[in-house]
């Protein structure tokens, strides 16, 4: 444990926080094509799924039509300068999206969807089959309204996304055993039910290694997880808000 | 894209938002609750064999974490029965500064409702808020977030004030112009703002004055304010009905015009003091009969004899064998 420190900033004495990054707002509002574009991956990387499963499950759209509506939006979202509009002080990122989910499929007009999608409109690689597999394990209808659903369907792109960036991180280091614990407890079912003398003898490693490797694959997780975080929101205030949201549970 | 299930989405939410307590003297045992800017964990110290309550900043705040020591420092200095002593500070591994506390195992004054007993009861309770934060001002620090989540009653029937995270220490004295002001304080202070109007004070902002919501300059009687909120939210429900006396005292505390409120927190507790021992408050001018009414109940017992021993000695004279 360290001293304590007279004055502290901005990720502690060790800098383990991240510092503010470019954002996906910014970026869709550059003039610059490259910026936007790279906007738009950020922007699809995480929330394709979440649109998707929202207008599979909430507006229960048939597979095929969800996706050309998936497309659309997000088409639409950079040609459309749909996130000029945003304002962070009157909606989170997250919010505005759903809304324009919403407005998308009420005033789409399917055979014309079908006719632009036939034009020059690029369309955006994505794995929807891998994305309806996930439908199956959703529980059939949750407590919550729309909001919460898609909250909550966030929350799991941005997590696997920062899943997927820890264990490439983790393997570029030469640390891929602390991936594989973290992926061990907190991933896996019932790993938890194992002891750390038992997984340490499982991984070769002594029990105190396994304590040592896992609060790193945490600790990184957890930086991870705001970078991402800061990159989809537009500003301070909604990124604490939604970090609170994110990360603001109850333990058992 | 790796796809969680529910259950690993909450262990990773858990995981993340846990401290890092890895090399310390700490495990954590559990999460206690979630403030403005900090979560509070249920954690066992191995070194001196006890469970303690651990605060660290939230990941989210990480760009106030000087507030949180500043808020350890600020207890720390305020050693009173009333206030839940600091035992340690510093920084985790993981970055974030902490300190720990005596593990309180009490309730809410929330969550007791009529647990709370009858008027005498409570006003007893009142009086021991108040005296942990009379200290607190006149050591020149203000609380700024008063209201009945943030009091804790302990199993031994101790009053306790939590959560002094808005808390603010003045060098020179309450409202000193050259230590700055507590309103300006607020203004520049986002865990100020946020946590008045998110998280754990939803729903409470009629504990805090006028000026400290229109971010003016604020003293001791803002917390007056609040403490003439929870008076009220204490006798809310309480049988018999209140007396107006009684409720002309919450009412001055909550004064919309700080002018005409309470001065201090002794002056508020004085008034109370005087209502339990059935004599005149400020808050309430009585008329000459009502004055005269309340001297009798409050010396009804002894009116009662003296009306006895003057029916007894009139029969034993009336009666007595000639």
């Amino acid at each position: 444990m360290q001293a304590l420190a007279e004055d502290t900033g901005i990720g502690g004495a060790q800098h383990r926080f991240p510092q503010t990054r470019w954002s996906v707002i910014q970026g869709a509002r550059s003039s610059q094509p490259e910026q936007r574009q790279r906007a738009l991956d950020v922007l699809v990387s995480a929330y394709w799924k979440p649109v998707y499963k929202y207008i599979r499950l909430h507006w229960g759209k048939p597979d095929e039509e969800a996706k050309d509506l998936t497309q659309d939006f997000f088409t639409r979202l950079i040609e459309k300068n749909l996130l000029d509009r945003f304002d962070p002080a009157k909606a989170r990122l997250r919010t505005y999206l759903r809304v324009c989910v919403d407005g998308l499929v009420m005033n789409t007009d399917k055979a014309a969807q079908r006719q632009k999608r036939g034009g020059d409109v690029a369309v955006l690689p994505l794995d929807f089959e891998s994305a309806e597999g996930e439908l199956l394990e959703l529980p059939i209808a949750g407590p919550g309204g729309p909001e919460e659903f898609f909250a909550k369907e966030f929350a799991r792109s941005l997590f696997g996304l920062a899943v997927d960036r820890l264990q490439n991180e983790c393997q570029a280091k030469g640390k891929s055993l602390h991936f594989q614990l973290l992926e061990l407890y907190d991933i896996d079912e019932g790993g938890r039910q194992l002891t750390y003398e038992e997984v340490a003898g499982r991984f070769g490693i002594k029990p105190t290694d396994v304590t040592n490797y896992l609060a790193y694959a945490r600790r990184e997780f957890r930086r991870i997880v705001l970078e991402e975080l800061r990159d989809m929101t537009g500003s301070e205030d909604e990124f604490r808000r939604e970090a609170q949201t994110l990360l603001g549970v109850r333990l058992p | 894209m790796t796809f969680l299930s529910d259950s690993a989405l909450e262990r990773l939410r858990v995981a993340a938002d846990a401290p890092d307590l890895t090399g310390t003297r700490y495990h954590l045992l559990g999460k206690l609750g979630q403030g403005g800017m900090g979560g509070v964990f249920r954690v066992d110290d191995s070194t001196l064999e006890r469970e303690v309550a651990l605060k660290v900043i939230n990941v989210a705040y990480l760009d106030l974490s000087a507030r949180l020591l500043q808020e350890a420092r600020v207890i720390a200095k305020l050693e009173h029965p009333g206030i839940v002593p600091v035992h340690d500070a510093g920084m985790l591994p993981d970055g974030r500064p902490y300190y720990t506390m005596k593990l309180v195992q009490g309730k809410r004054i929330d969550e007791l409702g009529k647990d709370m007993g009858g008027i005498a009861d409570r006003l007893r309770t009142f009086l021991r808020i108040c005296e942990p934060v009379a200290f607190a001002h006149a050591h020149g620090v203000l609380h700024r977030d008063l209201k009945p989540t943030n009091i804790m009653i302990g199993p031994f029937g101790e009053v306790l004030v939590m959560d002094w995270g808005l808390s603010k220490a003045l060098a020179a004295g309450i409202d000193s112009a050259e230590s700055g002001s507590v309103a300006e304080d607020c203004a520049a202070d986002p865990a100020a703002v946020v946590a008045t109007a998110h998280g754990s004070v939803l729903g409470t902002p009629g504990y805090m004055a006028p000026e400290q919501r229109n971010g003016e300059i604020v003293d001791q009687r803002a917390d007056v304010y609040a403490l003439g909120a929870i008076l009220e939210f204490l006798l809310q429900d309480a049988q018999p009905r209140v007396p107006a006396r009684l409720a002309a005292i919450w009412r001055k505390a909550k004064a919309e015009d700080r002018d005409t409120r309470y001065a201090s927190v002794p002056d508020l507790a004085d008034d109370v003091a005087h209502f339990v021992d059935g004599l005149p408050v400020s808050a309430y001018p009585e008329s000459i009969v009502s004055r005269i009414w309340r001297w009798i109940a409050r010396n009804r017992t002894w009116i009662l004899l003296l009306l006895v021993y003057v029916v007894v000695r009139a029969l034993l004279i009336l009666f007595r064998p000639r």
